[in-house]
């Protein structure tokens, strides 16, 4: 089962606080869609505009072709796995993932077989038995998985899945995640503040801001050619380099940077520290000198001061085969695609 | 040092249990009268105890008192808890102000207050209204114990089981109650030890069928005897039971 979802200029507030500004997203049907931003940046009442608890001031959801935007979250083809997981600890784990199929009014050993093919599904097979303290942390995330799938929804809303778990069963999450979400087929959205979360496992995401929609795109996109400056922050570290757009382009204490399409004024130029190079090819960034620098296995982290602006500090990610001492002087350069202009207005 | 926190001990416990000690004791006497020398021991008394009507009677009728009033107080606690806890009510920190308060009045005076109340309306007094007293004492217990139990958690098992297609009715039932299995048995539990032992508004409204406190009391007008310490014994085994009960039940759902 899947659906598409259309969100049409939602608008929501907390008493003065504007939740939600002007929200329209179209979801495709079997998409996996991470809401991205950081907190309070309105991705978890957007998800819960679309499960049904809050009731948006302003705006229409569609799932599939019905306006859903005040039916309750029982009558909705969506179902929410959320953040404390919300297990049942009285019900066995076989009678947890079970319980939608009991309201739906499914005879107990239809419903006892389906619950054991989504166990089955998270690999929980052999535990149907047990009660929910008996699992470890990433087995009752799994449980609360299987819950949610075992009504079949047609779009499964995720409230940060993945934030109680430690670093290392996060990443291993993440990849199964996105496996039974293919196998499934249903429209996965997915709230998180983690930006690597979003990129491994989303089709698209949507990076969100005080309760905007700042950029919305595949993670290669938003993360190489990010909408706007707060996109391209989220997405990783980021140099920043103030600039002057005028006729010779845009000015930096660096360089000049062709900017043919940009309007006059100030700007800011935006290089992600691993496309920063010292092989030379690409614009010239002129000579800069090494503040630190720190092995980190895959690269090398340097902090550099260009020569001609002292008071600059880049970060720079260089090939890990050499570690430059403080006070060597690197030529750098970066290539034309890698760069990014953001004026006050596209900011 | 260590001395005396034995002798502080012993002190403590010997104050609280001398006096139950030796009731119980002088049940057992062979003789008319509760007092020492003791000899004996006895089962004399128990058994003119339990072949005694009026004392069975009022035995039973105390227990009914007791259990039924406790689960009217835990059912209406419980639903009190679960709309103040779960919807946001104008007036809602009042509302349970109010429904803490009855515990500050003095039985005497709610009794009173019940007794005026019921020669108003007509209606006569029975192990029912003496009941409804029960209700009125253990109510703001029942709620005091079972809101204070209601957390986030439950709240958002609650909010899941809604998501998938449960109605109000069947969250309540299938998911709220059950969570908070521990804390409506010990709330119910603690109502039962309170209505049993109750003797003053259960004198107030009751009158053909009266509870055990009562019946005691109404003997003890013609003196001391072995008697009242028998059933005194009875009483108190029956107390320990229901806590022993809820002590464990208590103890089982914690560890589970």
């Amino acid at each position: 089962m899947t659906a598409s979802v259309r969100l049409d200029k939602l608008n929501h507030w907390f008493g003065t606080l504007h939740a939600l500004r002007d929200i329209s997203l179209e979801i495709g049907a079997g998409e996996y869609v991470t809401l991205l931003g950081p907190s309070g940046c309105g991705k978890t009442t957007l998800l819960s505009v679309l499960g049904g608890f809050i009731d948006p001031d302003q705006g229409t959801v569609f799932i599939g072709d019905a306006d859903m935007t005040s039916v309750a979250p029982a009558k909705r083809p969506t179902t929410t796995m959320f953040q404390d997981y919300a297990l049942f600890p009285h019900m066995s784990l076989r009678d947890n993932v079970a319980f939608g199929l009991r309201m739906a009014g499914v005879a107990k050993a239809e419903r006892h077989r389906k619950a054991d093919e989504k166990l089955d599904l998270v690999g929980l097979k052999a535990d149907g038995r047990k009660r929910p303290h008996e699992l470890s942390g990433g087995q009752r995330q799994r449980v609360a998985l299987a819950r949610a799938l075992a009504v079949e929804p047609e779009v499964l809303l995720l409230d940060e899945p993945l934030g109680a778990l430690d670093l290392k069963l996060r990443r291993a999450m993440q990849d199964e995640l996105k496996d039974i979400q293919r196998q499934v087929g249903t429209t996965f959205v997915h709230v998180t503040h983690d930006q690597e979360e979003a990129m491994a496992i989303s089709d698209r995401i949507v990076v969100m801001n005080a309760g905007r929609i700042e950029d919305a795109g595949p993670p290669l996109r938003i993360y190489r050619e990010p909408a706007s400056l707060f996109a391209a922050d989220f997405m990783g570290e980021m140099n920043h380099i103030p600039a002057q757009v005028g006729p010779q382009g845009a000015q930096t204490a660096l360089t000049n940077l062709p900017a043919a399409d940009l309007p006059p004024g100030a700007a800011t130029v935006c290089i992600r520290p691993e496309a920063v190079r010292q092989d030379g090819k690409g614009i010239a960034l002129g000579d800069a000198t090494v503040r630190d620098a720190t092995f980190f296995g895959t690269y090398t982290r340097a902090h550099v001061t260009p020569v001609t602006a002292p008071d600059m500090v880049l970060v720079a990610h260089l090939p890990p085969t050499s570690l430059p001492e403080a006070g060597t002087v690197l030529n750098l350069s970066v290539l034309p695609e890698d760069i990014r202009i953001f004026t006050k207005e596209t900011a | 040092m260590r001395m005396a926190a034995w002798f502080y001990l012993v002190l403590a416990f010997g104050f609280i249990y001398l006096p139950v000690g030796t009731l119980v004791l002088y049940s057992f006497q062979d003789g008319t009268l509760p007092v020492p020398p003791f000899n004996g021991p006895s089962l004399q008394w128990y058994t003119e105890v339990l072949a005694d009507d009026d004392v069975t009677d009022a035995l039973f009728n105390s227990l009914i008192v007791a259990i039924g009033s406790s689960a009217v107080a835990v059912l209406l606690g419980f639903l009190a808890a679960y709309g103040l806890a779960r919807h946001v009510l104008p007036g809602s920190a009042f509302m349970r102000g109010l429904l803490i308060a009855p515990l500050t009045v003095s039985y005497l005076i709610v009794g009173l207050g019940l007794l005026i109340v019921l020669n108003r309306t007509g209606v006569g007094l029975s192990l029912v209204t003496a009941g409804i007293g029960h209700v009125v004492i253990n109510l703001p217990l029942a709620f005091a114990i079972i809101y204070a139990s209601m957390g986030a958690q439950h709240e958002n098992a609650e909010r899941a089981a809604r998501d998938l297609g449960a109605s109000e009715t069947k969250v309540v039932l299938l998911v709220t109650a059950p969570m908070l299995a521990p804390a409506i048995a010990a709330a119910f539990f603690l109502s039962v030890t309170l209505s049993w032992d109750e003797f003053i508004i259960a004198f107030l409204l009751t009158r053909f069928d009266i509870t055990l406190p009562v019946e005691i009391w109404s003997m003890l007008r013609s003196g001391l005897s072995p008697r009242l310490n028998a059933i005194g014994s009875v009483v108190f085994l029956i107390s320990v039971t229901a806590v022993l009960v809820l002590e464990f039940t208590m103890l089982r759902r914690r560890q589970s």
